[in-house]
């Protein structure tokens, strides 16, 4: 088997994109978006100033650390649907660790961290013991276990740490300036997030390609029962993988609760456990890609917020646009290799 | 006797989407393909219905959209699974995502509006008969149309030829292919047959169930529980249907428990049905492991007991067919 020139793939890429377009614009002009208005205010929405561009920054950290995180259990072939639970899992531990301090510094907030990514490596470590021992399908466990933590922070908005006064849909009491992390000038993007990020996306880099546990967890995913004769231990491995994936959603979780809300809330993890999904999907797992795309994305989420008030659409278009370009790319490349076929069998 | 009844009638309206998604799966699942975008396009086809039904003022036609709805979504992971060769675990889990959000998007302007709903069929004299009357008195249609759907499936899959075929794609595509079968195109049809079914049980939650379409619609997370389901009833539709109607109870009880316990905020109970859907499939997942199996070979009672639980997968459930690689 020859490998395409790098000519062809781009092509092909090219064409998935095309694709996309074609499909976000059938599905978005009949709910009355004019097709290069709203791609215009979605991009100006995104980039059109340095405070959007801080946002887009702040909205790329927690979905890289997701995104890259889901790349380690994904190299044992294994479906980590749960991230968005382990991002609240993070959240609800970070703020534990913090609620005993009025104020604080650096040793606080890097306690705050360490428990978050405990709180998001346990919750992972759960799915993982039920996918193990109870041979329960991770989707199911990731998925049901994503219900029961936001159930938890529900629980926690409303009852043990509702706001003196009223408790509502708000979330818990904002904390004290000084546990916030230091955002860069006037921008809402913490300096501490985005190397929290890039150090998270090196790790998992070196981890994967750079070291023999790595290697042995790409035999897992190529044939675990060759694994098993082999005694690289897959079940020992898949517990670690999800682990460590976990202990990166807990830390997006952190950064959320630290750097971006201040606070608890029911909507911490902002959907971004699905999102670094489609992101990994999009990337077809191949890490390099990986921040750009997440960068895109980010763009997306960002700028959608200016359909309601421009032009009174919904906001999930975003969502809506994500979701067509991997499902594109998916068909494109499915169309290729028919073609692919039908070449040989000519 | 009265609450007895009408809480038996709760159940079975809370299970007929149940049920209905409930059977779809299981008839594509049945066919080797899985469809993982049930939750998206439950959601998306509640609100096609909805909308569609607002426009011409009749739920009928809404709920014939539905259908239609969901047998777009599950054609087109069909084609890209069966023909285009794509991972159907991946392309499921886009559709959900993207159907959620494509029902969001497109559904915004109607949003909070009244509109018709398919009303209440009652069977005439039934409402004298004691413990059925209550229950069936003041019905919605979908019930009917759930329990309806039960029997059918039950026939057509183990009465009739077509659903010989149906567990032949889903068992040994290439037996099934050497018998003459053209298992792809089996497949596909089973692929839009079961996503009807699941664009009926979105339809019936948006204009019989939780009427009308919002942001939250109210049926977000039922297509998991009936993926769930689907193991839990061991690919069998009677059983399936049973376990549907046994998660309704249970979210029904869910209501009760509410008034037992007011200290505990009532999001909370939202949540419940999923660390539910969690440990059965956990209890049945044992059920099925090594060591367990052997206690139950060595107990005479409980080996006649679990002939009835020991059904598996279906055996390509998953893989995809090439029919050129020949037999």
């Amino acid at each position: 088997m020859n490998r395409d020139s790098l000519l062809t793939q781009i092509g092909w890429f090219c064409a998935a994109l095309g694709l996309a377009l074609l499909l976000t614009v059938l599905v978005a002009w009949p709910a009355g978006a004019p097709p290069f208005e709203t791609i215009y205010i979605l991009f100006k929405g995104g980039v059109g100033s340095m405070s959007k561009i801080g946002r887009v920054l702040a909205g790329w950290v927690p979905l890289t650390l997701c995104a890259v995180g889901l790349l380690v259990p994904f190299t044992a072939r294994l479906w980590n649907i749960g991230v968005e639970g382990q991002i609240i899992m993070g959240a609800i531990f970070c703020t534990a660790a913090l609620r005993p301090y009025d104020d604080g510094g650096v040793l606080q907030i890097a306690l705050a961290i360490g428990a978050a990514m405990l709180g998001g490596a346990l919750w992972a470590l759960l799915a993982g013991c039920l996918r193990v021992f109870g041979r329960v399908h991770e989707i199911f466990s990731g998925l049901g276990l994503n219900f029961v933590a936001l159930g938890i922070t529900l629980w926690l908005i409303f009852g043990p740490w509702k706001r003196p006064g009223v408790a509502s849909m708000s979330g818990t009491e904002p904390l004290d300036i000084s546990l916030w992390l230091p955002r860069i000038g006037s921008l809402s993007v913490s300096w501490v997030g985005l190397a929290l990020a890039v150090v998270a996306t090196i790790f998992v880099y070196i981890l994967l390609y750079r070291t023999k546990w790595g290697l042995k967890m790409r035999a897992v995913g190529e044939n675990p029962k060759a694994a098993t004769l082999f005694s690289l231990g897959p079940r020992r491995r898949l517990l670690q993988a999800f682990m460590i994936c976990g202990a990166l959603a807990g830390l997006a979780g952190a950064t959320q609760v630290l750097g971006v809300y201040h606070r608890l809330l029911p909507a911490i993890s902002s959907n971004y456990g699905y999102t670094a999904l489609l992101v990994g999907m999009m990337a077809s797992f191949r890490l390099p890609l990986v921040p750009f795309i997440c960068l895109f994305f980010a763009i997306l989420n960002v700028g959608s917020i200016q359909l309601p008030l421009q032009l009174g659409l919904d906001s999930s278009l975003s969502g809506v646009i994500q979701g067509v370009m991997v499902l594109s790319l998916f068909i494109v490349q499915g169309l290729r290799l028919w073609l692919k076929q039908r070449k040989e069998v000519d | 006797m009265d609450t007895f009844g009408l809480t038996i009638a709760a159940i079975l309206v809370a299970g007929a989407p149940l049920v209905l998604a409930t059977l779809g799966e299981t008839l594509t699942e049945k066919a080797g393909i899985i469809n993982l975008s049930l939750d998206g396009s439950i959601l998306l086809s509640a609100m096609a219905a909805f909308v569609v039904s607002v426009t011409f003022d009749n739920p009928w036609i809404g709920l014939l959209a539905g259908m239609a709805t969901g047998a777009a979504i599950a054609g087109l992971l069909g084609i890209v699974g069966i023909y285009l060769g794509q991972s159907q675990f991946a392309v499921g889990f886009i559709l959900t995502l993207l159907c959620r959000d494509l029902a969001y998007f497109l559904g915004h302007t109607y949003s909070r509006q009244p509109g018709p709903d398919l009303g209440i069929w009652s069977i005439p004299g039934i409402g004298t008969i004691p413990l059925i009357g209550p229950i069936f008195s003041t019905q919605s249609p979908v019930v009917y149309i759930a329990m309806l759907s039960i029997v059918t499936c039950w026939w057509w899959m183990y009465r009739t030829e077509g659903g010989m075929k149906l567990r032949a794609v889903g068992e040994s595509p290439r037996a099934a292919f050497g018998r003459g079968i053209r298992v792809r195109l089996v497949r596909l049809y089973y692929c839009l047959a079961g996503g009807a079914l699941v664009g009926m049980a979105g339809a019936a939650y948006s204009l019989a169930v939780k009427p009308g379409w919002g942001r939250p619609q109210g049926c977000e997370g039922a297509g998991w529980i009936a993926l769930a389901i689907v193991i839990f009833g061991g690919w069998h539709p009677v059983r399936a249907a049973l376990g549907a109607f046994f998660f309704a109870a249970l979210q029904v009880s869910g209501i009760y428990l509410q008034e037992l316990f007011p200290s505990i905020p009532a999001p909370v109970f939202q949540v419940a049905p999923f660390p539910m859907m969690i440990l059965t499939l956990l209890a049945v997942n044992l059920g099925r492991m090594g060591w367990i199996q052997d206690i139950i070979r060595q107990h005479p009672l409980l080996k006649t007991f679990s002939k009835g639980w020991s059904i598996e997968a279906p055996a390509a459930l998953g893989q995809s067919f090439d029919p050129k690689k020949g037999l």
